[in-house]
Formats: structure tokens, C-alpha cells, sequence
């Protein structure tokens, strides 16, 4: 019972964290139908420059609390993540608006590879332990364990996700980004700059995306330069589960995902009898991403195909 | 002599080997009501796509109320004054009828991403206003209490005059309306010419294109036509009417 309630929580962590990467996906694609295969590394990116940035205070003996020193890391590393979501659109995406969409699929995996390449020159390959600077304290919660970590990214991913939803819903900006999805050519006509609008979209991405970054490499205690990889293609996984272009299918997809995940890989080895282990957890992510492409292609909460086309 | 409100002058559009637009010139004048017809597929549409920036024009002049428009960009060219609507109605299906005239008034407001983020007391104030004036266009055309509904679920009618609000809200000088009665019953119609000449007196100028000719004669101060990308004819409907060149274009000519 306790593996039970203890695997829901760590899917509700994980999975918060993947939907806040999904948001990114699903935004992009709302906005232009565009699978925006990059955004792993800059949520690799989010991470490493954290890290960076709290090895650099921990080196000069600048002694901060150390979730205050998570938040410096944070401030360096979000504006980071959305210069490069600027510039990634900007760069490999823009000039081929009008081509076929294999073209803009094809230069996002380039661009993919170039800032794992970079990341790796910059970083070395190797994996990078994230500071020992967060408190480890361990709260029993009905016979589960839950970290201050845990509670942490549960509190701030709910925050950001209704903020985001507040900026689409209620915000001259958001519903600028909405009338662009539906129809750019005539909300061009109502005075809204598309190309302005498109940048935004990106950068927002690009931000949450560095804050899941930075949860990532806090929750499991590292981060490398091709961990963009995994992540990027799992939270993919969960934008399409929720419905690709919706952001509420975003939030559901990346927690149903989570929890999928976290329970699979609990009772993996009862389940196969010992043959398989835990460590193949992440077959899940992509046994369900095979199951919603055959069974339900428009994901739980998505349009039908047939009103898109 | 009337004031101009917008001239173009010798524009030319081909895509391809067609010659959708062919040495076209025109001028508006402020609190007109122009009428632009002629046969299915004699330009009309086009020319408001590249009066609205929708098409850059291959060549030509084009200036607004004083300034150049040859080959702006949309929302240049809507912040300047131009407005319009639709053939084929082209709202934000999803989004609330009052939403739609919102975003009809983005470019007249300014909150940007720090307004988003921050929500100032000017932020707060100015999407109020949106919000008032957005409610007060629906109910200028008549359709406010639609305001909560989805766009797609309106009926068709409430339709084409929510579009019209939109356009509205962009607070224009010129309104350009694409063939706005059409799909309507004589009743609509009616209520759709009512509304017409309440806009241009509350000072909007309009340029209209509609083939319910009826509607045309009795609204319309000059109408310019249109055949084959050329412009045959203009002049007060009266003459229009009886221009052997515009009789030509829709019916041929009579063998002798």
C-alpha cells in the first residue's frame, strides 16, 4: 500500500515537471503546427546553467541559504532559455515559415544537435551532480516519504501553469496569442504582429522550460548534456497524450504520464516476475506514446484531426 | 471638393500568368459610401486584399490619409485605419463573440508582456476598456447578447455583424465590408443597410463590395466596376447603371 500512494506521489512530481516541458511543445504547435524538437535542450540548458551558476557561488565561498541560492541559479538560467527559444526560432525556423513542414522538422533536430554539441563543449560530457545546497529533510506523509524538494516543485509547477493560463485567458497578450492560433492572416488584420507574437510564444516555452529543467536536475540529483534528449522526447510524448495544441491536454497528459511512469516502474519487477527492473521505466512513456498514436491520435482532450485539416 | 481619404493609382497584381489586377486607380473620399462590383472573378477581392496588405502589390501607388501604404505589412496598414470583413467569415470560432471584438481592438491598445506579467493599475484599467468597448460595439450592431457566446455557434447573420463590430473595434476610418449581405434574407438586409449608414454617420467612411444590386443603387454615393482586372466604369449608380460597357461585362453584347 505504501509503494502504491509512494509511486503516486513521485508520478505527481515527475509528472509536473513534464507538463510544464509539454506546455512548451503544445504552445508552439497551437501557435504554428510545429513540433518544436529543440525545446529538450533548452530545457538541458536550464539545467546546466543552474548548476554552473550554484558551483560558482558554493567556489567563492558566497554562502546563501540554499534554496536562495537555487533562485540566483534560476534567474541566470530562465533568461538563458529564453534567448535561446528566441533565437532558435528566429535562426532555423522563421526563414522556412512557407516551406513544407518536413523542411522546419528537419533543421529543429539540426539545431537539436548543435546545442548538445555546444552543452558538451561547454559542460564536458559528463554527467554533472547537482549541488548538495537543498535541504534533505523527509516528511512522512500516510507512510509515504516526501521531500521539501517534492512539495517544492508540486507548489511552484501549480503556480506557474496558473499563471500561464491566467496570461492566455485574461491578458491583451494571451488573447492576442489564441486569435493568432486560430487564424494568423486576420488577427494580422486586427493590428496584432504575428512574428512579435510567435517570439513570445517561444520565450514563454523557453522559461517554463527552464524552471522543469532546473526541477529535473534537483530531483534527480544531476544533469548532462544529452539529458534534453529523454526528457524532451517524454514530455513530447505527454503533450500528445493530452491532445498537441491543447495546454489544459498539456497539464493532463504530462501528470497522467507521471503517474503512468512512476507506478509501471514500481511494479515492473513484480509484473515480469523479476525479469525486468524498475530501470526499464522508460518504456512506458513510449509503450503509451504507440498506444495514443494508434488508438487515439487527437489525444484526451485534443480537436478531432478532421477539424485541424 | 471632398477630401481624399485613399488613392491608389496604376496597381498591378498577377499571380502567375494571371492578371488579377491591371492598372487599377481609385480614390475615396471621406464619408463615402464606394461600391465595388463586377462579374465573379473580376478582382474585387483581390484589390481588398492588397488594400488591406494581405497581397503586396506587384506595382503602384497607394496612400492613405496622407501616408504611404504601397507594400505594408497588415497591421501597418490597419493601424493607419483600414478595416474589413470577409466574403467567407473568418472570426476566431473559438473564442466568445466579446473576446473577438478584443482582439479587433488590439492595435489601438499597448499592454505588453510586463502589463501581462505585472498587471498594473494601467494594465487593469485599459483592459477594462476593451472590455466596455467591446460591449458597447456588440450592442451598436445589435448582438450583445450574444457577448458570452462562442463565434461558431452565432447564427449566421449575427455572424457577418460580429465580424462587422471586429472591424470596428479597430476604430477605422475606412471599413471595407466583403460582400456583407450576402447569405442574407431581405429582412437581414435591410437591417444590414440600416447599420451601414449609421457607421458612415458616425464618420467612417466605406468601401463595399456586393452583388445584390438593389442594395448597391440605393446606398452607395459612387461605385467604380470592375472586369478582368480593369477598371470599366465609375461614376453615381445612375450612370453605372446605364454604362453600355458595365451592361457588357455582365451580359455580353447583344448580336446584331
Amino acid at each position: 500500500m505504501d509503494i502504491f500512494l509512494q509511486q503516486i506521489i513521485n508520478g505527481l512530481v515527475i509528472g509536473s515537471i513534464y507538463a510544464l516541458i509539454a506546455l512548451g511543445y503544445t504552445m508552439v504547435y497551437g501557435i504554428m503546427q510545429l513540433i518544436n524538437f529543440a525545446h529538450g535542450e533548452i530545457v538541458m540548458f536550464g539545467a546546466m546553467v543552474t548548476i554552473t551558476c550554484i558551483n560558482v557561488l558554493v567556489g567563492n565561498h558566497i554562502s546563501l541559504p540554499g534554496p536562495l541560492m537555487l533562485v540566483a541559479g534560476l534567474v541566470m538560467a530562465i533568461p538563458v532559455s529564453m534567448l535561446l527559444g528566441f533565437a532558435i526560432e528566429r535562426i532555423a525556423y522563421r526563414p522556412l515559415r512557407r516551406a513544407p513542414r518536413l523542411a522546419p522538422l528537419i533543421t529543429a533536430i539540426g539545431v537539436s544537435i548543435v546545442l548538445q554539441q555546444v552543452a558538451s563543449l561547454i559542460w564536458g560530457r559528463s554527467y554533472r551532480p547537482f549541488p548538495n545546497i537543498l535541504p534533505q529533510t523527509v516528511h512522512n506523509f500516510f507512510g509515504a516519504a516526501i521531500t521539501d524538494l517534492q512539495v517544492a516543485i508540486i507548489i511552484l509547477a501549480i503556480v506557474l501553469m496558473g499563471a500561464l493560463f491566467f496570461m492566455i485567458e485574461r491578458t491583451r497578450l494571451g488573447r492576442a496569442m489564441r486569435a493568432t492560433a486560430q487564424n494568423p492572416e486576420v488577427a494580422g488584420l486586427m493590428g496584432v504582429n504575428i512574428n512579435s507574437i510567435i517570439s513570445m510564444t517561444f520565450v514563454t516555452g523557453s522559461a517554463l522550460g527552464a524552471v522543469a529543467g532546473v526541477m529535473v536536475a534537483a530531483n534527480y540529483d544531476q544533469a548532462h548534456p544529452y539529458m534534453g534528449f529523454l526528457i524532451g522526447l517524454k514530455a513530447f510524448t505527454a503533450a500528445v497524450l493530452g491532445g498537441i495544441g491543447n495546454l489544459q491536454g498539456a497539464v493532463l497528459g504530462g501528470i497522467t504520464l507521471g503517474i503512468i511512469e512512476s507506478l509501471g516502474s514500481g511494479y515492473l519487477g513484480d509484473l515480469t516476475g523479476g525479469f525486468l527492473g524498475s530501470n526499464y521505466k522508460d518504456i512506458f512513456a513510449f509503450l503509451v506514446l504507440i498506444l495514443v498514436l494508434v488508438f487515439r491520435p487527437s489525444g484526451l482532450l485534443g480537436e478531432r484531426v478532421a477539424e485541424r485539416a | 471638393m471632398a477630401e481624399v481619404l485613399l488613392s491608389i493609382e496604376g496597381i498591378h497584381k498577377r499571380f502567375g500568368g494571371l492578371h488579377a489586377l491591371n492598372d487599377v486607380g481609385l480614390t475615396i473620399n471621406k464619408g463615402e459610401i464606394y461600391g465595388l462590383i463586377g462579374p465573379n472573378g473580376a478582382g474585387k477581392t483581390t484589390l481588398f486584399n492588397v488594400l488591406t496588405g494581405l497581397y503586396q502589390p506587384d506595382e503602384g501607388r497607394f496612400s492613405f490619409n496622407g501616408r504611404n501604404l504601397f507594400r505594408q505589412k497588415p497591421y501597418v496598414v490597419v493601424e493607419s485605419g483600414i478595416a474589413r470583413t470577409f466574403q467567407n467569415i473568418r472570426l476566431f470560432a473559438n473564442m466568445t463573440a466579446r473576446e473577438n471584438v478584443m482582439v479587433g481592438q488590439h492595435v489601438r491598445t499597448h499592454a505588453g508582456v510586463f502589463g501581462a506579467v505585472f498587471r498594473g493599475p494601467r494594465t487593469r484599467k485599459e483592459e477594462a476598456a476593451i472590455h466596455a468597448r467591446a460591449d458597447e460595439l456588440l450592442r451598436y450592431v445589435g448582438i450583445e447578447r450574444h457577448a458570452d457566446e462562442v463565434a461558431r455557434n452565432l447564427s449566421y447573420g449575427d455572424q457577418r455583424r460580429l465580424e462587422i463590430a471586429r472591424a470596428l473595434g479597430t476604430n477605422p476610418k475606412l471599413l471595407a465590408l466583403d460582400e456583407p449581405a450576402a447569405g442574407m434574407n431581405p429582412k437581414e438586409t435591410a437591417a444590414l443597410k440600416t447599420l451601414m449608414e449609421k457607421i458612415r454617420a458616425d464618420g467612417v467612411t466605406i468601401l463595399l463590395i456586393e452583388h445584390d444590386v438593389k442594395l448597391m443603387m440605393g446606398l452607395c454615393d459612387r461605385i467604380a466596376v470592375l472586369d478582368y482586372g480593369k477598371k470599366i466604369a465609375e461614376g453615381n449608380p445612375e450612370a453605372v447603371k446605364n454604362d453600355p460597357r458595365v451592361i457588357e461585362a455582365y451580359l455580353g453584347v447583344a448580336p446584331e
